[in-house]
């Protein structure tokens, strides 16, 4: 059984965003494998350590920064990094899709994870794309996951409802909160990272020309939300506070 | 040329959902005259629900007949509509940014070699271009989209977008009977109903959420009996997830789910960066936090300085004199 991860490097969660000629500033900003897919490096290890799989192969396309994130998975305990880096690939979950579906194509996964969905652009598109794209099916959002054979078992949270699936593979995953704890990289997994294989590929090499990847959205604008003011703290015993406030959602902001 | 667009209509306990009416306004804020909209209801026994979809503003309603279909599936859901994708042709299809609809779109966008665009909050029309407004890390910053190539495949946030209203008028019902589902190799099992009767916090008015200041998982009981009384729903802080107070499904942030509430009521939550991407987008902010230092107290409208659970039963009492 082999495992591929499909992996972005994000923000970290805590980074305030800076808007500069038209972009999101990059400057000085901390980069982390995107959460939800740190959840499919975890459990592409398990898969390995409890259920036999033979590789994981971390892959992403993206920008050269992504070779840290990617550097990370192998040191938690991934086999083998793959990234995908063109300029001509525009940044649009279809053309995305395309590319690692082309790639995946040439390879025999078995168990394909990736995150619910990336915490910077948040489309939650790519991974179930790429299902549809190579004809396999999927289960998104999972909280838990077991292999065995030719099929998998999953529990996917459904908006707080959780619904078993099974499913043959090859199948795709996407890993939702809850599925692990991830791990932390230990000093020798770091060590032994540096020496592990680590391919860089460009479009040429996965065999898409340019022309097959013509974006489907583009920007248009982007800017910084309106700041919120910090409004009134009340005052007086907590019972009056209560009161007060019913009362000002009622006359004041009209809410209930 | 007019362009067709088709909605992807959501139902659970017997009920159109809210945000089902929500995509229809998208869809018609994206359409210029002449531009028919059609909607697919996907299950069994859903007259009624195909003639009250009817009295919306649509050229069709379209029943994609299958008891079986009344759980939601992947593959048998995209393999239930597509005969009605090859035969209308979208040009767009609209979907709520629910669990069903984002799971689905993408895989009918990959289908249909379309663009998508997700969890759309706004929809104008700017000089012959349809603008779609998205959130993007969680709500720190805000980008605005066009595609550039037909078909497209929208999905929308709830509670973001105003319903759409019936129009009265009554659309043509079309039944189209689905084969049945044979040498799927997805099977769902079985569904566990934890949310029974309970509102989606995507698309709940009130949100009580709750933070490490609950102090443990019996801590938001009191939180729970506000948002019932109010009709809303229970969410949380990462800090109160990780310390394993409540279930991952409940927790609010970049991280989580973004909500937009009318009123969110934030108790013993410090306010971290990562937090607040999920719920300043809120019409009003409520902070009652012991720490009158507390981040949240900057972007919160009304803030009480106290102990969540002095407060939050104070609170409870007040609401339910007014709503008595």
């Amino acid at each position: 059984m082999n495992v591929v991860v499909l992996l972005k490097q994000t923000f970290d969660t805590e980074e305030k965003i800076v808007v500069s000629n038209g972009a999101v500033s990059e400057d000085g900003v901390k980069f982390v494998i995107n959460p939800y897919d740190e959840y499919a490096v975890e459990e592409a290890i398990r898969l390995k350590e409890e259920s036999g799989a033979n590789s994981v192969t971390v892959l992403s396309v993206g920008p050269a920064r992504t070779a840290e994130a990617l550097r990370t998975a192998l040191a938690m305990g991934a086999d083998e990094a793959v990234l995908i880096e063109d300029d001509r690939i525009p940044q649009d979950e279809y053309a995305v899709s395309v590319v690692l579906a082309a790639y995946l194509k040439q390879q025999s996964a078995d168990v394909i994870l990736g995150g619910n969905f990336s915490v910077d652009t948040g489309g939650s598109q790519v991974a179930v794309r790429l299902a549809e794209t190579l004809g396999i099916p999927h289960v998104s959002s999972i909280t838990k996951l077991t292999v065995s054979g030719g099929s998998a078992s999953a529990e996917r949270d459904a908006e707080g409802d959780l619904e078993r699936v099974d499913v043959q593979l090859p199948a795709v995953f996407t890993a939702q909160q809850g599925l692990n704890e991830p791990r932390y990289p230990s000093l020798p997994g770091i060590m032994k990272a540096k020496k592990k294989p680590f391919k860089q590929l460009t479009l040429d090499d996965v065999g898409v020309s340019a022309g097959d990847l013509e974006a489907k959205t583009a920007r248009q604008s982007l800017s910084l939300p309106p700041s919120r003011q910090a409004g009134q703290i009340l005052s007086g015993d907590l019972a009056s506070q209560a009161a007060k406030l019913v009362e000002l959602l009622r006359t004041q902001s009209k809410a209930i | 040329m007019s362009k067709t667009f088709l909605i992807v209509a959501e139902h659970r306990d017997g009920k159109l959902r809210q945000v089902t009416l929500e995509a229809l306004q998208a869809a018609a804020r994206s359409a210029q005259d002449g531009d028919a909209i059609h909607a697919a209801l996907l299950g069994g026994g859903l007259d009624a629900l195909a003639s009250e979809l009817a009295a919306y503003p649509l050229a069709k309603v379209h029943v994609i007949e299958n008891e079986g279909l009344n759980a939601y599936n992947p593959e048998a859901y995209v393999r239930a509509l597509t005969p009605l994708l090859d035969a209308l042709k979208p040009d767009g299809l609209f979907l709520g940014h629910t669990a069903i609809g984002r799971d689905l779109a993408p895989a009918l966008a990959a289908k249909l070699s379309a663009g998508q665009l997700s969890d759309v909050t706004a929809i104008d029309q700017e000089g012959g271009e349809v603008v779609f407004t998205r959130p993007i890390y969680a709500g720190k910053a805000i980008e605005k989209k066009t595609f550039l190539a037909y078909p497209w495949v929208v999905t929308v946030r709830p509670n973001n977008i105003p319903a759409a209203e019936a129009a009265g008028g009554g659309a043509a019902i079309e039944k189209h009977a689905a084969a049945p589902a044979a040498d799927l190799r997805t099977v769902v099992r079985d569904v566990v109903r934890k949310t029974s009767g309970k509102v989606d916090l995507t698309e709940a008015k009130v949100i009580v959420s709750g933070g490490r200041g609950v102090k443990n998982a019996d801590g938001f009981k009191p939180l729970e009996e506000l948002a019932d009384l109010l009709g809303g729903a229970v969410g949380a802080s990462r800090g109160a997830c990780d310390a394993g107070y409540c279930d991952y499904a409940l927790q609010i942030g970049q991280t989580g789910k973004v909500v937009t509430p009318e009123i969110y009521i934030a108790c013993g939550i410090s306010g971290a960066i990562q937090h607040v991407a999920g719920m300043s987008g809120s019409r009003i902010i409520i902070a009652i936090n012991k720490d009158p230092e507390a981040p949240i107290f900057q972007l919160a409208d009304y803030g009480i300085v106290g102990d969540l659970f002095e407060v939050v039963p104070l609170l409870t009492q007040e609401f339910r004199k007014v709503l008595a």
